[in-house]
């Protein structure tokens, strides 16, 4: 069954000079549920542009996405918020953790918004993320890696179809990252949820069978655009 | 919006309160202190004109000498003026046998003890009188004065302050205000010290009335000529006269009666009534007073709520990232814009909580001194509409005052504020 399937998706933006700039241009993309894949893609190639149509953060200027069979595109903004909550697990490059909660209440409040909040739930995922006892510490009392993990169980908290994971080891070391890697590869397996990680690391994307590159499902010319 | 939105709205609004812990209190104070100070104006406006115009002596009516009712009321209900001057005592003794009065008591003032007036009156005030519906004025110990000595009954605020109480002796001091070159020669005796009323009249010093005549230097004018009285003599009623007649008046029409013949017919004398008309006259000219003091009281929850506004989105900026998580973890437009109109809603509410403890603070300050200056007792725990309408009108405003905030929230970019684009 497909989770994700994606057709002739495009996206622009307006530049100051009133030039407008094609991000994506996607024909068709599509992940089956459970699959893993890694998109690998340059600076400016619009992996985390793409990645937010999928989540339904920013709306496409055309084409259609599903998500579980439901056409993200044709939901209110409050539909596609609370899609997001219930379906989509998404982990930053810079985690962003909310810095005045503490690590389980990042991943409860995630859940809040979702199908409802399950400390035991939340405490059993950073228990498996190795931060059980560090449940009750804030993002700034943690080291970069742990708190990679809190994002990995906030991203998990809502047994979602999809994970999304943007650079997610773009901060980390070059050892951290390949663990941190690993991990979110078994747990997104131990929940059954599908996987698609963006990277332009070479040693991250060496740990997926499945790498295709942004560059080729993408048509949009390279304009080099950061937003 | 599901229960679980709530929680998460709830512990959005916490957070944020709890980061910006010193904007937090100071803010909450502001409120406080405009909640309170509101409360605290409405209430001593509405308990201050309740004393005044309610008839805190039990009177309907005052007979006094031709002149402003006003400052008869003032001087022999509230023993704040001074007296309009006196009538003599054949007028109290044809007062006290018209039907339409049902009691009828001398006052004769001009004396002080520390600056407490002494009244010379009779015994019927405490054992005829109900100051208040079905309650006179008690002892709180010792015993009513002997009409033909130098006793005294003293009010329990009187008590309090000078000391005074059953078996003490003073010397009066001539005129309403203290001076102590001005003492009398004669020694009073103490015999009882009344309960508490909460009114004027626990400032009051009570005398036998011939005995106030018989003090040293008091000279009766009621016959037409002098009279000295001397000690142990008797006073002929011609020769005397009383600074007013206070009444108790059989029925309301009774009054209306009185009025017609005393202040309209009749040229000799006063008649104030009713006492509560009378005050409230005063009430209405001195209005503009409170106008000031409620308009001043109204601009403090103004600035209050502009500094609730200020204190939340003062934060907007730095927290345009959390509402972008919030909503990439799948928080509504409507959730964000919730948990801020929560968090100046908590505010305004802590904020209007303390204030009913800036209010007793401010009112138990107030009423120390109005006791002392006028005997009216102010009620901190007197419930009033003011109690209720400052501290939700404090909340309505606190949640108006987060809405531009909430708007800001409300149209956060979610993507621009998230990590750069790659």
């Amino acid at each position: 069954m497909r989770i994700l399937e994606i057709e002739n998706l495009k996206k622009s933006y307006t530049t100051p000079d009133g030039e407008i700039l094609t991000v994506i241009d996607v024909p068709g993309f599509a992940l089956e549920s459970g699959e893993q894949i890694a998109l690998s893609g340059e600076s400016g190639s619009g992996k985390t542009t793409f990645l937010n149509l999928v989540a339904g953060i920013l709306r496409p200027d055309g084409g259609r996405i599903f998500l579980g069979g439901e056409d993200v595109t044709a939901l209110s903004e409050a539909a596609r918020d609370r899609l997001r909550a219930d379906k989509i697990g998404y982990i930053f490059q810079t985690f962003n953790l909310l810095q005045g909660y503490t690590a389980l209440e990042n991943v409860l409040l995630g859940m809040m918004f979702g199908k409802g909040a399950d400390k035991g739930f939340a405490l059993g995922l950073l228990e498996r993320v190795g931060l059980g006892d560090r449940a009750g510490y804030k993002p700034s009392q943690l080291s970069v890696g742990q708190q990679q993990r809190v994002a990995l169980a906030r991203a998990l908290a809502n047994r979602p179809a999809l994970v999304l994971a943007d650079e997610p080891t773009g901060n980390l070391d070059p050892g951290t990252a390949g663990k941190a890697v690993s991990l979110i590869k078994e747990m997104c397996a131990e929940s059954g949820a599908a996987l698609l990680l963006v990277s332009h690391d070479d040693k991250v994307l060496g740990n997926f069978g499945g790498v295709k590159d942004l560059g080729e499902i993408n048509r949009a010319p390279r304009g080099g655009i950061e937003k | 919006m599901n229960r679980e939105n709530v929680g998460g709205i709830f512990l959005i609004a916490k957070k944020s309160l709890a980061q910006h812990r010193l904007s937090t209190v100071i803010t909450v104070l502001s409120v406080a202190l405009a909640a309170g100070l509101v409360m605290a104006v409405f209430s001593i406006r509405d308990q201050t004109y309740d004393a005044f115009t309610g008839g805190p002596a039990g009177f309907d009516a005052v007979l006094g000498a031709r002149g402003s009712q006003l400052q008869l009321v003032l001087n022999t209900v509230f023993h704040l003026e001074t007296s309009p001057g006196n009538i003599p005592w054949e007028m109290y003794e044809a007062i006290k046998e018209n039907p339409n009065v049902e009691l009828a008591v001398p006052y004769a003032v001009g004396d002080n003890y520390r600056g407490y007036r002494i009244v010379g009156t009779e015994r019927s005030l405490f054992t005829d009188l109900e100051y208040r519906k079905g309650r006179k004025l008690t002892l709180a110990e010792g015993e009513l004065f002997n009409p033909e000595k130098r006793e005294a009954v003293v009010g329990s605020y009187v008590a309090d302050k000078t000391g005074l109480k059953a078996g003490s002796k003073f010397n009066p001091f001539h005129g309403l205000v203290f001076d102590e070159r001005q003492k009398h020669a004669e020694e009073y005796t103490v015999t009882g010290v009344l309960e508490p009323t909460n009114s004027p009249s626990d400032r009051v010093i009570w005398i036998p009335i011939d005995e106030f005549y018989r003090i040293s230097g008091h000279v009766l004018r009621g016959g037409g000529g002098t009279y000295e009285p001397r000690a142990g003599e008797e006073i002929p009623d011609r020769y005397k006269e009383v600074s007013a007649v206070m009444l108790k008046l059989r029925n309301p029409q009774a009054g209306f009666l009185l009025d017609q013949t005393i202040n309209r017919q009749g040229t000799a004398a006063t008649l104030a009534w009713p006492i509560g008309r009378v005050m409230a006259e005063l009430f209405g000219k001195i209005g503009w007073v409170n106008n000031v003091l409620s308009l001043v009281a109204y601009l403090v929850v103004l600035v209050a709520a502009g500094s609730i506004l200020a204190s939340i989105y003062n934060t907007m900026n730095e927290r345009r990232r959390e509402f972008a998580i919030l909503r990439a973890l799948g928080a509504r437009r409507g959730t964000v814009f919730a948990a801020i109109i929560l968090e100046s809603a908590s505010i305004a509410a802590i904020g209007a909580a303390l204030g009913y403890a800036v209010y007793a603070l401010i009112l138990a300050g107030a009423a120390v001194v109005i006791r002392a200056e006028t005997g009216v007792v102010l009620d901190v725990l007197k419930p009033g509409p003011a109690l209720l309408a400052a501290p939700l009108a404090m909340i309505a405003l606190g949640i108006l005052a987060g809405v531009i905030p909430a708007l800001k929230a409300y149209s956060t970019d979610v993507a621009s504020n998230l990590a750069p684009l790659s």
